[in-house]
């Protein structure tokens, strides 16, 4: 029960729009366009609600109450702010790059849009069912930095550059960390694909295999999202905003929803990577694959969250250092290890 | 319906992307800012990618993606943050080379034009295979095994050469500074 809720219904309009005489091809396209326009919903909505996720989780960390006036508990405080930011002015700052100042927030959302695309929600439910998953996803990922520079440098403001060149050495030197972590996954499935991946995982999750691997991850999946102890990238003590210094009303908005984005995707990718994707575990078969695979990625945020509000901010040069100096060294230790360990498996004949 | 049914899609998707990936390269040559010629070549790299796609080389368009979109631009972007100049709008200027200029492209073009006439149509030796990753791996650790053991001998020493400069400079600042 529930379980094909989603399959169902992209069935049934299948099966309408057949009914009706379209053509096969149409039909396969309006169902792809359904399919993505849901998820682009999807990304939006839990965005906003992520916000206020945010603050009453820190809330309840400092012993406070958080947003609770607007709506019941407070559930539509961050639409309300919304709604305020974007009746807000958008201010120009004098001598900036209008065309590029004014594109980037647009487009910081095209890359969590096209990553969506591919994830595994549930038993079936794949909007696209790409051989190369895990490639795609962090190929689409490395295009996040490049906007967030230019959102940067398009400010004219000294703090603004600043804060996009940190965001450029920041997010190419977690980068590496983070594929050389996937990879002992990859070498174990042997496969790409995010499906392929999630079934492979029946009987243990990657999390008790490659526990190393996912707390190289983890760590370098935190500071790819930029979040605390690793948002150097806007550092308000420092820089006060980083590259969004100069961002008024709904273009900052955009930047501050596209983080909760990348977040959503760094936990939707722990998930399927180490968790388990929408498997069921302990044959808890009852609570439908995409209820469980939702539970996973909240049970992520809820993890960046804590980390968030527990620990403070560190120094630029021990961020670079503990990126070359720790984490990538501890990957590739663990690729070794991971390819040895498969080698003497076999050869006792423990795994095939 | 049966107008739009007659078209081939591919060859749409295939015209639009290198219209765009014409004019975007072009733009990286033309326009006078350099930070604006970055992100036009991020634009031509990527629909570099969407031209690989129409080819079934899902494969290719990633690597296409994360190394030149992701990297190559962010390389280009630390020369330019690097050597910063005062007027951003004046650092992708033309030259007075023009004589020197029109002698390499003529070169270029005939040496292209001749290549591609000697080559002729290529014809496609066969479907691409499903599982695009297994047959560039195999190719790679048999076939060309040397080239590639080569290519990454070369980028450890590029590696290791690019930390001792970095050590070099921070020996001497303590040194002037002590």
């Amino acid at each position: 029960m529930g379980e094909n809720i989603f399959v169902g219904i992209a069935t049934w309009l299948r099966g309408l729009l057949s009914g009706a005489g379209v053509p096969d091809m149409w039909n396969d396209t309006i169902l792809l366009v359904v399919k993505l326009v849901a998820i682009l919903l999807f990304i939006l909505v839990n965005a906003l609600w992520l916000v206020y996720m945010e603050r009453r989780v820190c809330a309840f960390m400092q012993s406070r109450l958080g947003p609770i006036h607007v709506g019941p508990k407070g559930l539509f405080q961050t639409a309300a702010d919304i709604g305020k930011l974007l009746g807000k002015e958008i201010i120009l700052p004098k001598g900036a790059d209008l065309l590029v100042f004014l594109l980037m927030p647009v487009v910081i959302f095209i890359p969590p849009l096209l990553i969506f695309g591919v994830l595994p929600f549930g038993k079936n439910m794949v909007a696209i069912d790409m051989n190369i998953g895990v490639f795609y996803l962090l190929a689409i990922a490395s295009l996040s930095t490049i906007i967030f520079w230019a959102a940067g440098w398009a400010s004219n403001n000294k703090y603004s550059l600043v804060g996009g060149m940190r965001s450029v050495a920041q997010m190419v030197s977690y980068e590496l960390p983070l594929i050389l972590a996937l990879l002992g996954v990859i070498m174990i499935t042997g496969t790409l694909n995010l499906n392929t991946i999630v079934d492979s995982q029946k009987s243990i999750w990657f999390v008790f295999t490659q526990p190393i691997a996912f707390l190289v991850y983890l760590i370098a999946g935190m500071a790819e999202t930029n979040r605390t102890p690793f948002c150097l990238v806007e550092g308000e003590s420092e820089i006060i905003a980083g590259p969004y210094t100069e961002y008024s009303g709904m273009g900052f908005a955009m930047f501050f929803l596209a983080e909760y984005a990348n977040v959503m995707i760094i936990s939707a990718m722990c998930t399927v990577m180490f968790l388990g994707g929408w498997l069921a575990p302990f044959g808890l078969d009852f609570i439908p694959s995409w209820l469980w695979f939702f539970l996973k990625m909240y049970l992520m945020i809820f993890v960046f969250m804590w980390v968030r509000w527990t620990y403070p901010r560190i120094r630029v040069d021990q961020l670079m250092g503990f990126g070359w100096k720790v984490l990538v060294p501890l990957a590739l230790a663990n690729i070794f290890v991971t390819g040895v360990g498969m080698y003497i498996f076999r050869a006792i004949g423990w795994w095939s | 319906m049966e107008l739009l049914d007659s078209i081939s899609w591919v060859a749409v998707a295939f015209h639009t992307l290198a219209a765009v990936a014409v004019i975007s390269a072009l733009l990286v040559v033309f326009v006078r800012n350099i930070v604006h010629a970055v992100l036009w070549l991020a634009v031509f790299f990527i629909s570099l990618a969407g031209v690989f796609l129409t080819l079934n080389a899902e494969f290719i368009a990633a690597i296409q993606v994360i190394v030149y979109a992701g990297a190559i631009c962010i390389m280009v972007v630390f020369g330019i943050m690097l050597i910063r100049r005062w007027n951003m709008g004046e650092t992708n200027l033309f030259n007075s080379q023009t004589v020197a200029a029109a002698g390499v492209v003529a070169l270029v073009t005939m040496l292209s034009a001749f290549l591609s006439f000697k080559s002729g149509v290529v014809e496609p030796a066969g479907d691409v295979p499903v599982n695009q990753v297994e047959s560039i791996a195999t190719a790679l650790l048999t076939k060309y095994v040397i080239p590639f053991e080569v290519a990454a001998l070369l980028l450890l020493v590029a590696l290791v050469g690019a930390i001792f400069l970095a050590k070099e400079v921070k020996a001497d600042d303590a040194d002037s500074h002590s």
